[in-house]
């Protein structure tokens, strides 16, 4: 059993607080996600109460397993387990019917209910397998902990797999698609003064690179021209701006577009240092006067439109070298970035 | 030196999500309270050590992938800013030690 799923035993029985909701794991959340029915098995070999202890021995032991329920006329009338079997053994009493051996009164799960229900039972009592009922209180199925287990490795595995194959799509997107010019153009609306969302546009293009299958460095080194362009917007601009980022096989275009109040000069703007930021952007740590020479460093290409009164235009490019394209990324980690 | 070890000797408080500190280690260190020059000079895998506890702060985190942030002086981020840095994997750790003495005690553990 995993260590997660150790942890969830001892964690049932009692409210989750907002506390434990946050370290709450993908496992945890699956163990609510999933049903029994999901991770139940259906082939259920079932015995009748008239059946004899060796034939229980017979069935334990031709399919491995630790149990099995006992049905009358479709209805579920007790389980019998390995331990039963050894009483009997014990008692030297092979042949007697199950019904004399079999526990009657039986906990079952519902189909329809989480598998953390299961897992509350299984905690609870010292009960490995349980009977799995419908509605109609019908036998649908076995559940034990390996089940649950398993159940719960195949969804992680499933989750892991969209997740790549949402990689490999995006990352082969150049390639699928012919025309004379390919490019992606995404959008981003930045509000002024609105610090708290800020990093989050080139938080989003870093990703959004990273699934296309640029290399980290690349995404590192958009992601730092994309963030200190969205940061002056939030800092400088009277009614925010626009970003937005094409790319391309072979470059990245960049470039925010706002309305005001402009750069009076733009060659003391590039001046390292140099910063009209206001106290509540320096109480933040903004305003080190190097936000555009950061850009600088990571792009191949800056260029500013703007004057007073009627707004500013930052062009960004950033070109692949001829050794890069976007492809799947290393899993290795990687060397220092710019 | 892991993050581990780094959290046990400087009586670090883990501010976020626990993680497999163990797992992870820590490439040399940056110290400043100004976003701009983090992002300039901090390198991927460096402790970030500063002051300011507000949300650009995981931001410029998750841009440098740096290995944690350690903030001084007590300085305590909003629940808000928390669940940000959870959930963009970037781990904060506290101390009531100002910055000066949290880089040299750094310093002297080896992350250089």
């Amino acid at each position: 059993m995993s260590d997660s799923l150790q942890e969830l035993y001892g964690r049932t029985g009692r409210t989750i607080t907002d506390r434990d909701a946050q370290d709450i794991t993908r496992v945890e959340e699956l163990s609510y996600d999933l049903k029994t029915s999901d991770v139940m098995s259906r082939d259920v070999q079932c015995l009748a109460p008239m059946d004899t202890m060796r034939a229980v021995f017979d069935l334990l032991r031709r399919d491995h397993i630790s149990g099995a329920p006992v049905m009358q006329n479709d209805t579920l009338v007790g389980v019998i387990s390995q331990e039963d079997l050894m009483r009997a053994m014990a008692d030297g009493d092979q042949n007697a019917p199950i019904q004399k051996y079999m526990t009657e009164k039986v906990i079952t799960v519902k189909s329809y209910e989480p598998v953390v229900k299961a897992l509350e039972i299984f905690a609870r009592t010292k009960i490995g397998r349980l009977p799995v009922v419908d509605e109609n209180e019908k036998l649908v199925g076995m559940i034990t902990k390996g089940d649950i287990t398993r159940g719960v490795l195949v969804a992680i595995r499933k989750d892991y797999q969209e997740e790549e194959i949402r990689r490999y799509r995006a990352s082969h997107l150049f390639e699928d698609i012919i025309s004379d010019r390919t490019s992606l153009i995404l959008r981003y609306k930045i509000k002024p003064r609105d610090f708290t969302n800020g990093g989050q546009a080139s938080s989003h293009i870093k990703r959004a690179l990273l699934r296309l299958g640029a290399s980290p460095q690349l995404a590192r080194q958009c992601g730092i021209a994309v963030y200190e362009a969205e940061m002056n917007l939030i800092i400088h601009s009277n009614n925010g701006g626009v970003l937005r980022v094409q790319v391309e096989p072979r470059r990245i275009l960049m470039q925010t577009s706002d309305d005001g109040p402009g750069i009076p000069d733009v060659k003391q703007a590039l001046q390292p240092g140099w910063s009209t930021a206001s106290e509540l952007a320096r109480s933040m740590g903004f305003g080190a006067g190097m936000g555009l020479v950061n850009i600088q460093r990571c792009v191949n290409k800056m260029d500013i439109e703007s004057a007073p009164g009627r707004g500013t235009k930052l062009f960004m490019e950033i070109h692949l070298r001829s050794d890069e394209k976007f492809k799947a990324p290393p899993e290795s980690p990687e060397g220092p970035g710019v | 030196m892991t993050l581990q070890e780094l959290i046990t000797k400087l009586n670090l408080t883990v501010i976020t999500a626990p993680r497999d500190f163990k797992t992870i280690a820590p490439q040399g260190g940056y110290a400043s309270d100004l976003l701009s020059c983090v992002i300039a000079g901090a390198q991927p895998g460096n402790v970030w050590v500063t002051l300011q506890a507000h949300m650009n702060v995981v931001a410029v985190a998750a841009l440098r992938d740096v290995s944690a942030v350690i903030l001084t002086e007590n300085a305590q981020p909003e629940i808000s800013v928390i669940e940000k840095a959870n959930e963009q994997n970037v781990i904060l750790l506290g101390t009531s030690v100002p910055s000066y003495q949290i880089v040299g005690k750094l310093w002297e553990l080896g992350i250089r």
